[in-house]
């Protein structure tokens, strides 16, 4: 089957809903591909509080957070998504949503003609005027880490695990050991905890947990649950189903040492340790990735390095709000739906070369890890916000963003840490050279 | 530099019997260490940065409110389980009892956010409302 | 149940035998102690058809080495198992190893390996440029090749259970009792009278010919670790060994049939039967041989470790003979390296031996060599795609997503026999990709759970008490 759309959004978690809307504003008709069976992405099996406050001002579970955004597509004639009626008369449609789900996106070109596969429709291959990727991002697994020991059942990722018991009703253990204290690792143990199952710990590799006070305090502290910093796990146990762990305290370089080995009975391993941005289309495009976000190279529009190719969301870089997400999103909604209403102009016009005009490198240095966006274009807006994350905690900071040599911004926190996205909004006008995005501990 | 912060955190909350007690505040990143010097109902708080962590630390201590989220099943739905919460923050000591009660609970789809699943959950006078929207199995293709 | 031959094993010696002797109008059983084929040594192994330069001239590894490379190409097509003979490369590095790689050109000669021939680095670097450059020279042997050991081993067992195999899994051999013209075995909770008997037990062959009284040989696990990395991370195109060294014996970087790259074995002789695990210090030793044979392996793709245990003899050498307690019992044992290569000449001389031994061959009519696979619509031209799914909806659902399987073809494992995630996974790669089933494992499950009717919490990763789920919430 062939069709045709002004954008096409790969993914119906909370960016590609974001997205999809936002280029339906802008007058585009807006096809959106979800694998699952269902719109929402994660947040649909993050049924606990604290989505929301920044966006909506309110505080709201993962589910409500979604059905906000599916409410807007709806709004915007998007059915929940089984049928995949045709779609209007190509380009002069109303601005539509349309929602194809339990759709796989196979690939995409460089051309931006994504294949896909259902099975009503079969295989089909959508010319897409903007692409929005909008894939999320999986959880590095044991195998990954290397934790040595034998391979039983009883090894989960914490989303895998939450899936089963919020979504599915099952529960994947009865005595658990939870590795890594990120916000995931930290909600498991108390949703582990309230159906039923024993939390023996948590275990941080890091001297630090990279989860919210909140969730140290509300889901580890108030059920006793022991949180150990500088303590991984070096083995496991058990030749059917997990039947322990052997965790080690690490040194200052994160390598375990040998004589602090302790064995702990268990059932199951939950495994919280870090996400991975899915950007296997993205590299199939052939778009540029940066190595540290796992993610596409992007400019402040949030185009990759392919004309017309957007991303936002955690496939573009792992965030801590998806209030971030939403707006992140919208920007490359917003800009996927310009580009295609404006592509024929431009390509008869000033052609590709306008992406490549006036593009201002963003590096981080000092404690900074990253910068999104990785690239300035020619911003048409005054302000552009740089999203970035330290890698490691300062307390407090000092935060100075130079463009050509010159200050631009600078700011002091109290804290920074690893496990929150920071950003900073700089003046277009200032721009003039090079930015840098600098972070160093600052005086006490 | 500083990476000791969680270090910190390890220090275990201590109930001490002179009525003082420590926290970790939650109203930011910082995570201050607060500490509750208790007395009635208007206990000293000290160690925070800000009055936010001030207003936290004296709610913690003399009445810690949470909010709880699970889910029920449910009967005829499109998916086995719909998503619940408090519709505000029930008394701490209140989470098992209102767990128990939301485990052994049953709706009957169709189901829309913000229903209501229970009046009053565990004797705390707060309604336990639907977070998910379920129109049901014959709603589904 | 009686047969004429009950084999003893369910791996790739077992399974070969098994598809070799239906060949002939027999009736022969086979008895697996786990609850699928390919469960041991078979799933967990370099993956590698030998040229067979590498055996002691003379040993019946060298002769089964060199006949089984022969014969496979015809095997693999004929059970639709991937197969590519992409050559392999023995890497000296100095003037002191590239003398090793002349001893073992002249070997492989001795042994009747073809084509061989000592390169330089540069004809080297031609034939993979990813190789380091700090090689000085190399042996070429384009007889090489790889395959996937337990989609061979699940082909050829479909293929002799389509010719009229009758297997038993959870079926451990137990006792063997003499009984006049034969045998009378225990497995598992089954009784099984057989004429003859074929001892393909693997790491637990001796074990086995011991409930016979015959203590002629020891076999002892030797285990071997490896890592996996991601598609395309490497893109390896040749068997890279090293010369043997004081650096490590045989571990060799390679691609799979399936484009992942692997690094593996160590090798390290242990004495529990049943320890697969991993590694640190094992993990260590191949990142740092890994990285010398190939620099530029980025270990960081590592998709998951795992470790096999290979059947080491106490003679030296494959134990292909009757046992001195009977004749009618066959050993097929201390199958180590090249064990997979000579698998198909393996299951001849066995068949050659028991027909010495009295067991009357005479053709099968019926007797179709052949075995289809399952479709992978990863595989499909978009036309085919498009058939399928017409066809079978399912075809359109995919469930593994980082290796784009489909529901269609994980129900067609289960109907073909799969009960388990791993014997989803041997079968069809749902779950083999770099999530390693964090996101399809449960979908899996439902499907298992649906077409056999199995309650979701009654599924297993690897059958025993490897349940996957303690129960449900509500």
């Amino acid at each position: 089957m062939e069709r045709k759309a002004d954008v096409v959004v790969i993914g119906a978690g909370p960016a590609g809903l974001a997205a999809g809307v936002a280029a339906a504003d802008q007058g585009a008709s807006v096809l959106i591909l979800e694998r699952d069976e269902r719109a929402g992405g994660i947040l649909r099996q993050c049924i606990h509080n604290g989505f929301g406050l920044h966006y909506f001002g309110e505080e709201l579970t993962g589910p409500e957070y979604a059905a906000r955004f599916i409410e807007q597509a709806e709004k915007r004639g998007a059915g929940m998504g089984r049928s995949s009626a045709s779609f209007g008369a190509a380009g002069q449609s109303p601005a539509t949503i349309e929602i194809l789900s339990d759709t796989m996106a196979l690939s995409l070109s460089p051309e931006r003609i994504v294949t896909a596969v259902n099975g009503r429709d079969g295989e089909i291959t959508v010319r897409a005027g903007a692409v929005v990727l909008a894939m999320g991002c999986r959880e590095r697994t044991r195998g990954a880490l290397g934790i040595a020991g034998t391979r039983p059942a009883g090894i989960y990722t914490a989303g895998a695990a939450q899936r089963l018991v919020n979504l599915e009703g099952y529960l994947p253990g009865r005595e658990l050991v939870i590795l890594g204290s990120g916000d995931i690792g930290l909600i498991m143990a108390r949703r582990m905890t309230w159906e039923g199952a024993s939390v023996k710990m948590v275990c941080e590799l890091m001297p630090y947990s990279s989860g919210l006070n909140r969730n140290i305090v509300q889901c580890v502290r108030d059920y006793d649950i022991p949180l150990y910093f500088s303590t991984t796990v070096t083995r496991v146990h058990g030749r059917e189903r997990v039947e322990g762990v052997t965790i080690a305290d690490v040194d200052e370089n994160r390598r375990p040492i040998p004589e602090t080995e302790r064995f702990v009975s268990c059932d199951t391993l939950l495994l919280s340790v870090g996400l991975l941005p899915e950007n296997e289309l993205t590299r199939g495009a052939g778009a540029e990735i940066d190595p540290v976000t796992g993610g596409a190279v992007v400019d402040e529009r949030r185009q990759t390095s392919l004309p017309g190719v957007f991303a936002c969301g955690n496939a573009l870089q792992v965030h801590d709000l998806v209030d971030h997400v939403s707006r992140e999103a919208e920007t490359a909604g917003r800009y996927a739906a310009e580009f295609a209403a404006s592509k024929t102009l431009l390509q008869s016009s000033r052609g590709a070369d306008r992406l490549n005009m006036g593009k201002t490198r963003v590096i981080g240095s000092g404690g900074t890890r990253y910068v999104v966006p990785q690239i300035i274009s020619e911003s048409p807006s005054e302000t552009v916000d740089l999203f970035f994350r330290v890698g490691e905690v300062f307390k407090p900071a000092r935060l100075t963003v130079t463009s050509g040599g010159n200050i631009i911004a600078s700011r002091r926190k109290r804290v920074m840490t690893p496990g929150e996205m920071e950003n900073i909004t700089i003046r277009t006008d200032q721009i003039n050279g090079e930015i840098n995005v600098h972070t160093q501990a600052d005086a006490q | 530099m500083e990476t000791r912060t969680g270090m910190e955190m390890k220090t275990e909350i201590k109930t001490s019997p002179d009525r003082k007690r420590e926290f970790v505040c939650i109203v930011c990143p910082v995570g201050c260490s607060l500490i509750i010097d208790g007395e009635g109902e208007s206990p000293r708080v000290s160690g925070n940065q800000c009055k936010r962590g001030e207003v936290y630390g004296k709610q913690e201590y003399l009445r810690p409110m949470r909010m709880v989220t699970s889910s029920v099943a449910v009967d005829g739905g499109a998916q086995p389980l719909c998503s619940v919460k408090t519709e505000r923050e029930i008394d701490k000591a209140k989470i098992f009892e209102a767990i128990e009660a939301i485990r052994s609970m049953r709706v009957r789809a169709p189901v829309e956010i913000g229903q209501t699943i229970a009046q009053d959950i565990a004797g705390t006078g707060v309604r336990l409302i639907a977070t998910t929207a379920d129109a049901g199995r014959s709603h589904t293709a | 149940m009686e047969c004429d031959v009950l084999i003893i094993g369910g791996g790739v010696i077992g399974c070969a035998i098994a598809r070799e002797l239906t060949r002939y109008n027999l009736s022969i059983a086979m008895a697996e102690a786990k609850d699928d084929v390919s469960a041991g040594a078979s799933r967990a192994n370099s993956a590698i058809v030998h040229a067979g330069y590498d055996a002691k001239p003379g040993s019946a590894m060298a002769r089964l080495n060199v006949l089984g490379n022969d014969m496979y190409q015809n095997m693999c097509e004929e059970l639709s198992v991937p197969f590519e003979r992409i050559g392999s490369l023995v890497l000296a590095f100095g003037r002191e190893e590239e003398k090793e790689l002349e001893r073992l050109l002249e070997q492989g000669v001795q042994n009747g390996v073809k084509n061989m021939e000592l390169i330089s680095l540069r004809r080297a670097l031609e034939l993979e440029p990813q190789l380091s450059r700090e090689a000085t020279g190399a042996l070429w042997a384009p007889s090489a090749g790889i395959t996937s050991p337990y989609q061979l081993t699940i082909a050829l067992y479909e293929n002799a259970r389509a010719n009229g195999l009758n297997a038993y899994f959870n079926a451990p051999v137990t006792s063997i009792a003499f009984e006049s013209g034969g045998f009378s075995a225990m497995a598992g909770n089954n009784v099984i009278r057989a004429s003859y008997i074929v001892n393909a037990a693997g790491i637990y062959a001796d074990d086995i010919a011991r409930l016979i009284g015959d203590d002629s040989f020891t076999i002892s696990p030797r285990k071997g670790e490896y890592i996996l990395m991601d598609h395309e991370t490497a893109d390896i195109r040749r068997v890279l060994f090293r010369v043997p060294s004081e650096f490590g014996k045989g571990v060799l970087v390679a691609p799979t049939v399936d484009r992942n790259a692997f690094v593996g074995p160590t090798a390290k002789d242990i004495l529990d039967k049943d320890d697969t695990s991993t590694t640190y210090d094992g993990m260590r030793e191949l990142r740092e041989l890994g990285s010398r044979v190939v620099p530029s392996l980025d270990f960081r793709a590592q998709i998951t470790a795992f470790s096999g245990l290979r059947a080491i003899s106490s003679t030296g050498d494959f134990i292909l003979r009757e046992s001195g307690r009977s004749n009618r019992f066959i050993h097929a044992a201390g199958i180590s390296s090249p064990g997979l290569t000579a698998a198909p000449a393996i299951a001849k001389e066995i068949a050659a031996l028991l027909n010495e031994r009295g067991l009357p061959i005479e053709p099968n009519a019926k007797f179709n060599p052949r075995r289809a696979a399952i479709e992978r619509f990863a595989d499909m031209t978009p036309q085919r795609r498009a058939a399928a799914i017409k066809e079978n909806p399912q075809y359109g659902h995919v469930i593994c997503r980082c290796e784009t399987v489909t529901e269609a073809e994980i129900a067609q494992a289960v109907h073909r026999g799969a009960r388990t995630l791993d014997g989803v996974k041997r079968r069809v790669r749902a779950g083999m990709g770099r999530c390693q089933g964090g996101f399809c494992a449960p979908r899996v499950m439902e499907i298992i759970a649906r077409e056999t009717g199995m309650p979701m919490e009654t599924i297993t990763k690897n059958g025993g008490a490897s349940r996957l789920l303690i129960g449900k919430t509500r």
